[in-house]
Formats: structure tokens, C-alpha cells, sequence
């Protein structure tokens, strides 16, 4: 498609795109390292070069640090379990099962709605109907709120993403379950593999595609939760469930300390880089092609 | 013989048990949006006393939670201000990323590269690391803030990499080459060749973008709580946040707003069940 009008068609076709992209993502993210860099307090015109000033008041930061360690808490809990329960759900579905398409179109339901409204329904869900069952019952579990006691808040957090999240897994490991060759699943029952060999020799390793996209997908998602902790525990009690996402958020909005702000959301973005780069690099190795 | 029937019984009992483990957990999946149903319609008194009573009782059943809800939250003017951003930013991407991703593929060249590597390496950027200097930039230096266009600029913006990405690949996989130059011989110009032939051979993928893309604008909280403040403009998720905080002890009105917010996307989907599934399975596995 060499032809004189190169240019044109450059303007036409691919400028619009180009432009949107560079103005709403390079832009502000080359940008966003030169803040690191200023004082800038959201509202002055001028803005003094200060070094790495910023990068030390990052370190002094405890509070990003106990959000960012508990991030690691939240993030290992929950990519844990939403993949194996939906595996677990995607394998009881694929084999065969009544329903199968109605079961699945209902677990996805809660992706298909934002996290400030799941966050809502959810606190109304451990404040009042839980509650409300402690009493009846007595409990101990469920005497009082969830969401006033440090540690239940955390687990409360915890159990909604599992919730959201794993409904989204299932549609992907199903897919995978339902792409497994038939041939080599006889073969191996066949030649006697059953139960759990068959399962970890067999189906795990040709699965692991699938994983390799799941747990992609749930480490990112997880790390960068924002929207569920804001309406659903808003970072209370006295902060303790205050993941990184809305500590950057809170110290670059509310503390009006962008420059430390954007330096932590810099560190957060890199240390996501790096684990899920990690990952992805160790389950494709694992990777087999029937 | 007798084995195999030994083998099948084994086998239907393993489905029973299946098939039992899968409705209790269905059901529980299902709990958060029953709770929400049966208490939108009670009042609050009835709520603290159970939020369950529903089941005995229909006294104090009453539609006044979702009358008082739709004036409180502003509902309609929340709807529409979701829906346009939706659709003209869904619009906007699917068709400027559809040309771009049209041009990298057809032009080997330099900008087509880099472009490309720098989108696909964006991709893995969270928003929270751009969002701060996104606002230095747009409300400080250029002071656009609080319009709605540029919500939809920025939607545009923020999805473009990971549309051109899906747009390579399917054209690169599945759009014939000598179509184009059977319409160029033809006559056609390059921007007929594109709208008239690779266009419409596009639709597959067209469809799971859309679907892709429209989900996450309609859902957005972050970018427009950054963007927009003027109450005229707020989209549904902002308006529900307001609502939440002004009206977060009265309970059976807030059950009733939070459904009002569910009830638009649940009938979309009990109409696009198919496409959407499939369209977030071929998203997520590309």
C-alpha cells in the first residue's frame, strides 16, 4: 500500500488515534516522573525543583508502607482463592452439568456491575443482615459488624473481591476446561490415570494457559483495587484496611502532597511490573501443547 | 458388565453432588443481590428489625424507597449523563482505534513500531499512575476539567492501547490483503476501501470491543470523580457515591438506588448474555 498520499493517510488514519493516546497516557505519564521531582501542592503556579526530596519523604511515609505491606496480605489472599474456587467451580461446571450456561451467566453477574455499587450492597450485607443473624442466632461470628473490627474489615475486603473476581475467572477457565482435547482425556483414562494424577499431570499442565492469563489478570486487578475499598470500608477502621491504591489516592488529593504521591504511585506501578512480569514469565514456561 | 454400572452410578451420584455443591454456592453468590430486592421495598424500621421479614410479611411493602431514590439521586439526569459519555466515548474509540490499528498493520514503517511497542508496553501502567499528573495537566495548565467531552476524550485516550492491540490482531489474522487491492483497481479511494471493505469485515471484533469498552466507561468511578464535579454532569457510579453519603443510614431508600443502578445493566444482559460472555472471554484470553 505504498503510495504518494503516505501522509494523508497517516493524518486520516492513524493521527486521531495517536493523538488520544499520547495526550491522555505518554504525556501525563513522562510528565507524571518529572513531578516526582517538584513540590508541587496542586494549587501553585510555580513549581520549585526539589531532587529526590520527595523520594525520601516516600520513605518516611510509614503509613504508604503498612498499606503497601497489607496490600501484599490482601493480594496473595485473594489471588489464591479466587483461583481455586474458580477452578474448582469451572471444572464441577464443565463436566457436563445441567445448566451449565445459566450457572455461568450467573457468577459473572457481579463484573458486569461497578465496584461502588457492590461496595454498598456488600456494607449493607455485613452491617445489618449479618448482624441481624448474629442476634438471632448468637453467633459469636457475626455479633457485631465486620466492618468495625480491624482484622474482619480486612476479611470482609477480602471476601468481596473473591466474590467479584472469581466469577470473571470462571468464564476464562471454563473456556479453557471446554477446550481440552477430548483424545488426550481418553487416552489418559485409558492408560489409568484417574482422580488426582490425572488432574496434575494431565489437565493442570494443559490448563496452564489459562492460569497464566487468571492469575495475570487477578494480580493486577488486586493490586490496584480501589473502588470496593472505598465504598465498602472506606479504609476504616482508623485506616487499617487502607490499600496503596487509595493511600496514593489520599496523599496526592487529600494531603495535597502530589509530588510524594505520584513518587509512591511510580513505586507501586514498578513493583506490579515487576511481580506480575515475573509471573506471567514463570507459567508460560509451564506451558504444554497437547 | 457389572463394573460399568457400578461405574456409571458412581458417576451420577458425582454429578448429583456436583450439581448440589454448584446451587449452594450459586445461591450464596446470589445473597448480596436478594438482600438488596427484598429490602428495597421495607421500610427502615422493618429492615432493623430483619432484614429477612419479607418472607412472612408483606406489611410496610411499599414503592415510596424508589420514588424518594430516583428524585434523591437524580436518576434520570445521572442515566443520561452515563449514557452519553458511554456511548459517544465507545463510539469514538472503537472506530478511531479500528483506523489506527488498520494503519499500523498495512504501514511497516518507523511511527507504526513505536507506536505500537509504546501502546502494548502501556498497557501494563495502572491509572493510578497517571492520574495525578492527568489532573495537573487538564485542570491546572489547560483547565478543561468539568466538561463532559473531556471525559470522553480521556475514556478514548485511556482505552486506545488496548483496542489498537485487539484490532492488529484480528486484522493482521483474518482481513485479506487482496480485498484492498481488488477495491483500489476498482478505484476506491483509501478511505472508501476502509469504511466500504475492512469495515464490515471487522464486526466480530467490533462487537467484543464495544462490549469491552462500554462496560468499563459505564462502570468507571476513578477517572470521572477526577474529572467531573459540577452536579449536572455526574455519571450514575458519582451520583450513587453522593446519594450513598447523604442518605447512608436510611437504609430501605438506599436499597432501592442501588438497584436502580443494576436493574438498566441486568436487562442488557438478559438480552446480550451470548455476546457479552463471549466477548469478555475472547477479551481477557487475547
Amino acid at each position: 500500500m505504498k503510495t504518494k498520499s503516505n501522509g494523508k493517510d497517516f493524518c486520516m488514519f492513524a493521527l486521531p488515534g495517536m493523538f488520544c493516546f499520547f495526550a491522555v497516557l505518554v504525556v501525563p505519564f513522562v510528565y507524571g516522573v518529572y513531578l516526582t521531582l517538584t513540590d508541587w501542592n496542586g494549587v501553585a503556579k510555580v513549581k520549585n525543583f526539589i531532587g529526590l526530596k520527595n523520594f525520601a519523604g516516600v520513605m518516611k511515609d510509614t503509613q504508604f508502607w503498612t498499606s503497601l505491606l497489607l496490600t501484599f496480605k490482601y493480594v496473595i489472599v485473594v489471588v489464591l482463592l479466587v483461583n481455586i474456587i474458580a477452578f474448582a467451580v469451572a471444572y464441577l461446571l464443565t463436566r457436563g452439568i445441567k445448566g451449565q450456561n445459566f450457572f455461568r451467566a450467573g457468577f459473572f453477574t457481579p463484573n458486569l456491575i461497578g465496584g461502588i455499587v457492590l461496595g454498598y450492597i456488600w456494607q449493607f450485607v455485613f452491617s445489618r443482615v449479618f448482624v441481624n443473624i448474629g442476634e438471632a442466632t448468637g453467633w459469636k461470628l457475626f455479633e457485631v459488624s465486620w466492618l468495625s473490627d480491624p482484622g474482619k474489615a480486612f476479611a470482609a475486603l477480602v471476601l468481596v473481591s473473591v466474590w467479584q473476581l472469581s466469577g470473571y475467572m470462571i468464564l476464562i477457565y471454563v473456556a479453557g476446561f471446554m477446550g481440552l482435547n477430548e483424545d488426550v482425556m481418553e487416552a489418559a483414562s485409558i492408560d489409568g490415570a484417574t482422580g488426582w494424577i490425572k488432574m496434575t499431570k494431565i489437565v493442570l499442565p494443559l490448563m496452564m494457559s489459562s492460569i497464566t492469563i487468571c492469575l495475570f489478570l487477578t494480580l493486577s486487578r488486586a493490586f490496584m483495587v480501589y473502588d470496593v475499598n472505598l465504598s465498602l470500608t472506606g479504609g476504616a477502621p482508623y485506616g487499617t484496611t487502607e490499600m496503596a491504591a487509595m493511600h496514593v489516592y489520599e496523599k496526592a488529593f487529600t494531603s495535597r502532597q502530589f509530588g510524594v504521591g505520584q513518587a509512591e504511585a511510580l513505586i507501586l506501578f514498578i513493583v506490579v511490573a515487576i511481580i506480575s512480569g515475573t509471573q506471567v514469565y514463570f507459567t508460560k514456561k509451564q506451558e504444554v501443547e497437547a | 458388565m457389572k463394573q460399568t454400572t457400578i461405574g456409571g452410578n458412581k458417576k451420577k451420584v458425582a454429578n448429583l453432588l456436583a450439581m448440589v455443591g454448584l446451587i449452594i454456592i450459586f445461591i450464596a453468590y446470589m445473597f448480596p443481590f436478594i438482600m438488596v430486592v427484598i429490602n428495597s421495598l421495607k421500610q427502615k424500621r422493618d429492615i432493623i428489625k430483619s432484614p429477612f421479614s419479607w418472607l412472612y410479611t408483606i406489611k410496610g411493602l411499599s414503592f415510596d424507597n424508589f420514588v424518594k431514590a430516583f428524585t434523591q439521586m437524580d436518576f434520570l439526569n445521572a442515566f443520561k449523563n452515563s449514557l452519553i459519555v458511554t456511548v459517544s466515548a465507545t463510539v469514538l474509540v472503537t472506530l478511531l482505534a479500528a483506523m489506527l490499528a488498520y494503519y499500523i498493520v498495512r504501514h511497516n514503517n518507523l511511527v507504526s513500531k513505536v507506536t505500537f511497542a509504546l501502546m502494548v508496553a502501556s498497557m501494563i501502567i495502572p491509572f493510578q499512575a497517571i492520574m495525578i499528573p492527568l489532573v495537573s495537566i487538564y485542570g491546572g495548565t489547560l483547565n478543561v476539567l468539568n466538561h463532559r467531552i473531556t471525559l470522553i476524550f480521556m475514556h478514548t485516550g485511556f482505552s486506545m492501547a488496548m483496542s489498537v492491540f485487539m484490532f492488529h490482531g484480528f486484522i493482521k489474522g483474518s482481513v485479506p490483503i487482496a480485498l484492498e487491492e481488488a477495491a483500489y483497481i476498482d478505484g476506491c479511494t483509501h478511505a472508501q476501501t476502509f469504511f466500504k471493505i475492512v469495515l464490515p469485515l471487522l464486526k466480530p471484533i467490533i462487537s467484543t470491543m464495544v462490549i469491552l469498552n462500554a462496560l468499563s466507561f459505564w462502570n468507571d468511578f476513578l477517572l470521572p470523580s477526577l474529572v467531573l464535579t459540577d452536579k449536572e454532569l455526574l455519571t450514575l457510579p458519582l451520583s450513587t457515591y453522593s446519594f450513598y453519603g447523604t442518605y447512608s443510614a436510611d437504609y430501605g431508600t438506599i436499597m432501592a438506588g442501588l438497584l436502580l443502578c443494576v436493574i438498566p445493566i441486568l436487562i442488557l444482559y438478559l438480552v446480550l448474555q451470548k455476546q457479552i460472555i463471549s466477548g469478555v472471554v475472547s477479551g481477557a484470553v487475547k
